[in-house]
């Protein structure tokens, strides 16, 4: 389903330029679980960004279902993004004014999916992750593992095919680490992509694909 | 987006950041309000004059003697020509013309009166019978002039209650005899109006026949013809037939300047109303700088809030979504402003109304909903540059952001 064919990325800094991607090429299939591991600046995080179409890559082509993506406009890529991708950051990135109820509504809300539709659903996925009783409160009402929980939610909420995670444990314990990585391995298991990109070798290790990256090149794939 | 969501979303934010959007809504809110009360104080001035000048009496027309011409000539033209005076026989002769209701001529002069060694210098008016129904004035006590030819000059004069409480004090002084320069006057009358007539205090004034005035101030002539026409289509007709007698009876000079009142009046009305749109518009600037400040704080907002603008377009909004939210929320402000600010100016009214009851100040509606609308059209215009920025973030850059 993702297909990416030789994708480079430069970057302009000042009069230099820096190759954050040089002629990857990669191909997630469906329901695939795969790492993204590597060291500071190789890469991985601009990868996952063009994989999330919140990038456009220099040269190379990508396709999405089976569709050029390279070519299309913002607008067409913002409803790509919407209805296809769901992304997990490290830093969960809840709007602290909304209740978590709220915050998983937001892609419906941008969406335009009628409110009575979007709260049935906003909550059914709450009560999946287990965090039902929290949908209303204020993101710093919750604790790390919950804002994450409440982040997955909103990232799913959608049904997209793929969901990208960066670092998403990055800012959590041990404890709601292993929780985290669990609810993203379950919603692997239903059949949704899922690309991590991690520091963390134990967490990388874990999945069934890993790719580690160095100075923008994939160095080697397992 | 569905636009009930947007208007929570929005909603939201602003009351999340409730500093901002106090700081902001009270720009607004001071523009508007300006703009309301100053549009009403000018108001109230142009309403205030021409209730003054309806008070002078109506259909008036005013002919004074000498003509003001701007028009070139030879400088012999001034050499040796003084303007022919006004006469008693001139103002009677005006009594003929069909569409004049009555006349008054006005002789005005000073100087001292006096009663029982009490003296003060005074201001004379004299007249006849018909200024009182003219100017429509009211007798407190007694009755106004008798009405007999303007060349008599009974010597009776009627007062105004400011020279009543001056010189005779306590004692009536209908039927008191009132030394007027070097001569004695019968007080029969006093009025009861307040207020200013042609630049005199209508309670200074010792109005007196006006033969009676001009033999005081030894002068044939005077000082200005008050003529009431019967009704205001026929000023025009009146106003040639005054200029063709008065010409043929001075020796074909036309030397008299005619005013009407409601020239004056016509003239003022212009003046202050472009006073009022003028203090609008200064108004109206406050309002731009209201909008200067939306944009600056809007600024400032989304550079607060650019991991929101970054997680709203990761999350699927288009650049259009984007700059429609941001757009609603300036123009939310500004509503909220412009609300907020009209019913603050009609206060304000309602406040200066209740210590001046005297002076008619009124915001006309087209100030308010001018103001109302300005508000919002620049919370428009302010807000889409921010919003355009906001829109073009680069989300990546966008959620790095702390």
């Amino acid at each position: 389903m993702i297909e990416l064919k030789g994708v480079d990325r430069e970057f302009i800094v000042g009069d230099q330029t820096v190759h954050a991607l040089q002629d990857v090429n990669l191909t997630i299939a469906r329901g695939e679980y795969l790492s993204i591991m590597g060291p500071s600046g190789s890469g991985k995080s601009t990868l996952l960004n063009v994989i999330g179409l919140l990038d456009r890559p220099t040269r190379g082509t990508y396709k999405l279902d089976n569709q050029e993506v390279t070519s299309l406009s913002d607008d067409e890529l913002a409803v790509t993004r919407q209805n296809k991708i769901g992304f997990i950051f490290q830093f969960f990135q809840l709007l602290p004014r909304l209740t978590a109820q709220e915050n998983v509504e937001l892609p419906m809300l941008l969406a335009g999916i009628d409110p009575r539709e979007r709260s049935e659903h906003a909550r059914a996925v709450l009560a999946s992750l287990d965090i039902l009783d929290r949908a209303s409160h204020r993101p710093d009402q919750l604790s790390g593992g919950q804002q994450q929980r409440v982040a997955i939610a909103r990232a799913t909420v959608m049904r997209p095919g793929v969901i990208l995670a960066d670092e998403p444990t990055g800012n959590l314990d041990r404890h709601s680490s292993r929780e985290v990585v669990a609810i993203l391995e379950q919603l692997n298991q239903q059949g949704m992509s899922l690309v991590i990109v991690t520091h963390d070798p134990e967490i990388g290790q874990r999945a069934a694909r890993r790719i580690r990256m160095v100075d923008g090149c994939i160095e080697r794939e397992r | 987006m569905r636009i009930f969501d947007v208007l929570y979303y929005t909603w939201n934010a602003l009351s999340r950041h409730r500093l901002r959007t106090i700081l902001m809504l009270v720009a607004m809110m001071i523009g508007v309000a300006a703009i309301i009360v100053l549009t009403a104080l000018g108001e109230g001035a142009r309403r205030y004059v021409i209730n003054e000048f309806a008070s002078l009496g109506t259909n008036l027309i005013i002919v004074i003697p000498g003509k003001s011409e701007t028009k070139g000539g030879s400088p012999s033209v001034f050499i040796g020509e003084t303007p022919r005076d006004l006469t008693n026989d001139d103002a009677v002769t005006l009594l003929r013309i069909p569409g004049v209701r009555r006349i008054a001529p006005l002789v005005v002069g000073s100087v001292t009166v006096s009663w029982q060694g009490v003296e003060r210098e005074s201001p004379i008016l004299g007249s006849s019978s018909s200024l009182l129904p003219l100017r429509h004035w009211k007798m407190a006590s007694g009755q106004f002039l008798p009405d007999t030819d303007f060349d008599q000059a009974p010597p009776v004069c009627v007062i105004g209650s400011t020279i009543k409480r001056e010189l005779f004090g306590t004692t009536n002084p209908v039927g008191q005899w009132l030394r007027i320069g070097d001569r004695r006057f019968r007080v029969i009358g006093i009025l009861a109006s307040e207020g200013r007539s042609i630049g005199m205090d209508v309670q200074d004034l010792v109005i007196t026949p006006v033969a009676a005035a001009q033999s005081i101030f030894n002068t044939p002539s005077l000082f200005r013809i008050l003529v009431e026409a019967k009704t205001r289509d026929v000023i025009p007709f009146v106003i040639n037939d005054i200029t063709d007698i008065l010409k043929r009876r001075h020796q074909g000079e036309e030397d008299v300047t005619i005013i009407t009142q409601d020239a004056i009046l016509a003239t003022f009305d212009k003046i202050l109303s472009a006073l009022t749109y003028a203090v609008a518009g200064i108004a109206a600037i406050s309002l731009a700088v209201a909008g200067i400040l939306i944009m600056n704080i809007m600024l400032v907002s989304i550079s607060q809030r650019t991991a929101e603008i970054g997680l709203l377009k990761a999350l699927g909004a288009s650049q259009h979504k984007i700059i429609v939210l941001f757009l609603t929320e300036a123009t939310m402000l500004a509503s909220l402003g412009a609300v907020t600010g009209v019913l603050l100016g009609f206060i304000a009214n309602a406040i200066i109304r209740h210590i001046y009851p005297a002076f008619p100040a009124g915001a006309p509606l087209w100030a308010a909903i001018g103001a109302a609308g300005i508000a919002m059209l620049t919370g428009l215009i302010f807000g889409a540059m921010p919003a355009r920025r906001a829109a073009q973030l680069n989300p990546i850059e966008a959620l790095a952001h702390k």
